[in-house]
């Protein structure tokens, strides 16, 4: 016992910091599915369990690129909905193939995380060219595409393997893309994917949060992470000590738009109903939200936030229509507390124990 | 014939854009935030004219003046209660407060106006009392303007040249160039950076409100989440022609509204915001501080 203890305040502060993030996220998951089997959360909360692991991941993910990288990305919701529809496009064709459902989930997450790296590798190339406000606007402009582009989509299943069309004109349905009278619809234009078979499950998200953890802190804690850090603090420092600044920046960017299709894949199967609209700029600024109350850079800050605010509306329901009111004043406050010059300094003089509470500006 | 009058639209639509894209432009340039809420002031502004022109049975050009004074103290209150205490913060803190802001006027207007669509009645009708269009015809009839475009045309006009001469000859106009210069040294020359700051607000809000109005007169309809596309839209404009330039902002709505309209009429109307968007990414690239932008190296 003595040489446990020894051996944990060896470590670095760091690698204590993420010891103690993984453990936060199992005893937290042991807590929910103890809590669920006993049958103490109501409905409404069971079925915020997957969607919360779904955009925890996203918090993580996005974090990645805004706190790591460096880089505001207002498109991160893009990287989800190719996620979401390739994933229920895979999980919905191999029904026949695959019976087993943990074992379809896997495979979709995984064709969701592949199809987002794919799609991130396109983004990123002309994206991370450009800086600040003007890369944000660029990917806020991926992710409308990237929505308007399924919003055209029809995706289709029968013996003969997958049938697609692109209903540009707004003309086709889903009658006109040459299935068989069997075959199977899996993804109707705007109306989105219809009759998906829900496979997602809460181990699913925790599995999966356990797996992005895993490749964020380790990546962050490596050589590439502090390269990508390097170059988040000074771009023209790191180049100039030989830090190859494209091969850096995809390699965040790009991991993060895989995690967020993971995410994606997971959220996807989850509801039997989902349209492509559901991934707007809207649902880019929440977890952008998330990741910046979270904390930049700060991945259990940014789970812990993710948790929190997605429940924070449903928390709120006692004030009826006047929740998503309290829900902007509560943001607006906790961003003026948090970073307002005045407040800190009132702070350090009330608090006159926390030092440099005034100057952690 | 039919390409004249698509584009007619498309330069109507565009002046509305480059008359948001004018007020986002000026509020970036001298606060250098990307502020979220300026869709919602749009917003906003289209109600107050509803609500002066229905229950307090005002004129429309009167209602366009209340709209207006009501978004200016809201601006000026905005920028005073939400961003004035984060002037020294990071811009991403700036953001989210923006996004509050903006989640908090939906909300707002939610309660009080309700979620349901509400009819507008445009400040020039489309018909007269006689039944005849409200518009100009041209080439024997064959395209014709509305009067309604042809006044968003002109004020988009009037409003770029007068804030072109407002930041180039006036002593507070050339006070917001410095600030948005160097706000440090600003001070020093004896310049209120804060005041000028809500100045500008003020005036980017004045500029919403006629947006708004113009924007639900084409739109015939208003809900809480109006402002939200346009806002994006005109953000987008005023990147298009180079974030800060007023000249840039004019021209980057006008082209977006004409891409926009074309683009619905010949190729896709589901796929009109997403040729726009993309449009934007090729001029981005090509030229990254956008058309009339500024290029400012960057130094070690």
């Amino acid at each position: 016992m003595n040489k446990l203890t020894k051996k944990i305040k060896g470590l670095k502060k760091t690698t204590k910091v993420d010891f103690a993030t993984y453990l936060g996220v199992i005893l937290a998951f042991v807590l929910f599915s103890v809590l669920r089997d006993a049958g103490v959360l109501n409905r409404s909360i069971t079925g915020m369990l997957v969607p919360i692991c779904a955009y925890i991941v996203m918090a993580v993910s996005l974090n990645l690129t805004v706190g790591i990288l460096g880089e505001l990305s207002l498109g991160h919701a893009g990287f989800m909905s190719v996620g979401a529809f390739s994933g229920v496009i895979a999980s919905q064709s191999l029904q026949a193939a695959i019976p087993s459902a943990p074992a379809r989930l896997a495979i979709a997450i995984l064709v969701g995380a592949v199809f987002a790296a794919i799609a991130g590798t396109i983004v990123g190339i002309p994206v991370l060219r450009l800086q600040g406000d003007y890369l944000a606007i660029v990917t806020l402009a991926f992710g409308e595409i990237i929505k308007e582009l399924i919003n055209c989509l029809l995706v289709g299943y029968d013996s003969n393997g997958l049938h697609m069309a692109f209903n540009l004109d707004g003309s086709l349905t889903i009658n006109d893309i040459g299935m068989e009278p069997g075959g199977m619809a899996i993804i109707k234009g705007a109306q989105g994917a219809t009759g998906t078979e829900t496979i997602a499950s809460f181990t699913a998200g925790f599995i999966l949060i356990m797996i992005t953890l895993v490749i964020v802190l380790n990546l962050v804690r490596s050589r590439a992470g502090r390269a990508i850090m390097a170059l988040r603090d000074n771009r023209i420092a790191a180049e100039s000590v030989g830090i190859n600044v494209t091969k850096y920046k995809m390699m965040a960017f790009v991991t993060s738009a895989a995690l967020a299709g993971a995410a994606g894949a997971l959220y996807g199967l989850n509801y039997s109903n989902l349209a492509a609209s559901k991934f707007s700029f809207d649902t880019s600024i929440l977890v952008l939200v998330y990741v910046v109350l979270g904390g930049l850079g700060n991945m259990w800050g940014s789970i812990i936030a993710a948790a929190v605010l997605y429940f924070l509306p449903e928390a709120l329901r006692q004030f009826a229509d006047f929740r998503m009111l309290v829900y902007a004043i509560v943001l607006i406050l906790v961003m003026l507390a948090t970073n307002s010059e005045q407040l800190k300094t009132l702070a350090g003089r009330v608090l006159p124990k926390r030092k440099g509470a005034a100057h952690n500006g | 014939m039919e390409f004249l009058s698509y584009l007619i639209s498309g330069i109507s639509l565009g002046s509305v854009y480059a008359i948001i894209a004018l007020g986002y432009t000026m509020v970036y340039g001298i606060a250098k935030m990307l502020n979220f809420a300026h869709g919602d002031v749009i917003m906003v502004g289209g109600y107050i004219s509803i609500c002066a022109t229905s229950y307090l049975e005002l004129p429309g050009w009167l209602s366009v003046l209340l709209a207006m004074a009501v978004c200016t103290v809201l601006g000026v209150v905005i920028e005073g209660l939400a961003y004035k205490p984060l002037r020294q913060a990071t811009s991403l803190a700036v953001l989210i407060t923006a996004i509050g802001v903006s989640y908090f006027l939906q909300n707002a207007a939610l309660l009080i106006w309700g979620a349901s669509p509400k009819g507008f009645t445009p400040i020039i009708p489309a018909t007269n009392a006689q039944g005849e269009p409200n518009a100009l015809p041209l080439f024997g009839g064959q395209v014709s303007i509305s009067y309604i475009s042809l006044l968003t045309m002109g004020a988009c006009i009037i409003i770029m040249l007068a804030l072109t001469f407002f930041t180039g000859q006036t002593k507070l106009g050339k006070a917001m160039r410095a600030c948005s210069e160097d706000k440090g040294a600003a001070q020093l020359m004896g310049i209120n950076v804060n005041r000028t700051i809500s100045v500008t607000f003020a005036i980017g809000s004045a500029l919403a409100a006629v947006a708004g109005v113009l924007l639900c007169s084409f739109t015939t309809s208003l809900m809480p989440t109006t402002g939200s596309m346009p806002g994006i839209k005109a953000f987008t404009a005023a990147v298009f022609g180079g974030i800060g330039s007023i000249p840039g902002a004019f021209l980057g709505g006008v082209l977006l509204g004409i891409i926009e309209s074309l683009a619905k009429a010949y190729i896709s109307t589901q796929l009109a915001n997403a040729i726009l968007f993309a449009v934007l990414i090729i001029v981005l690239l090509v030229k990254p501080s956008g058309l009339l932008g500024k290029y400012v190296p960057e130094k070690v």
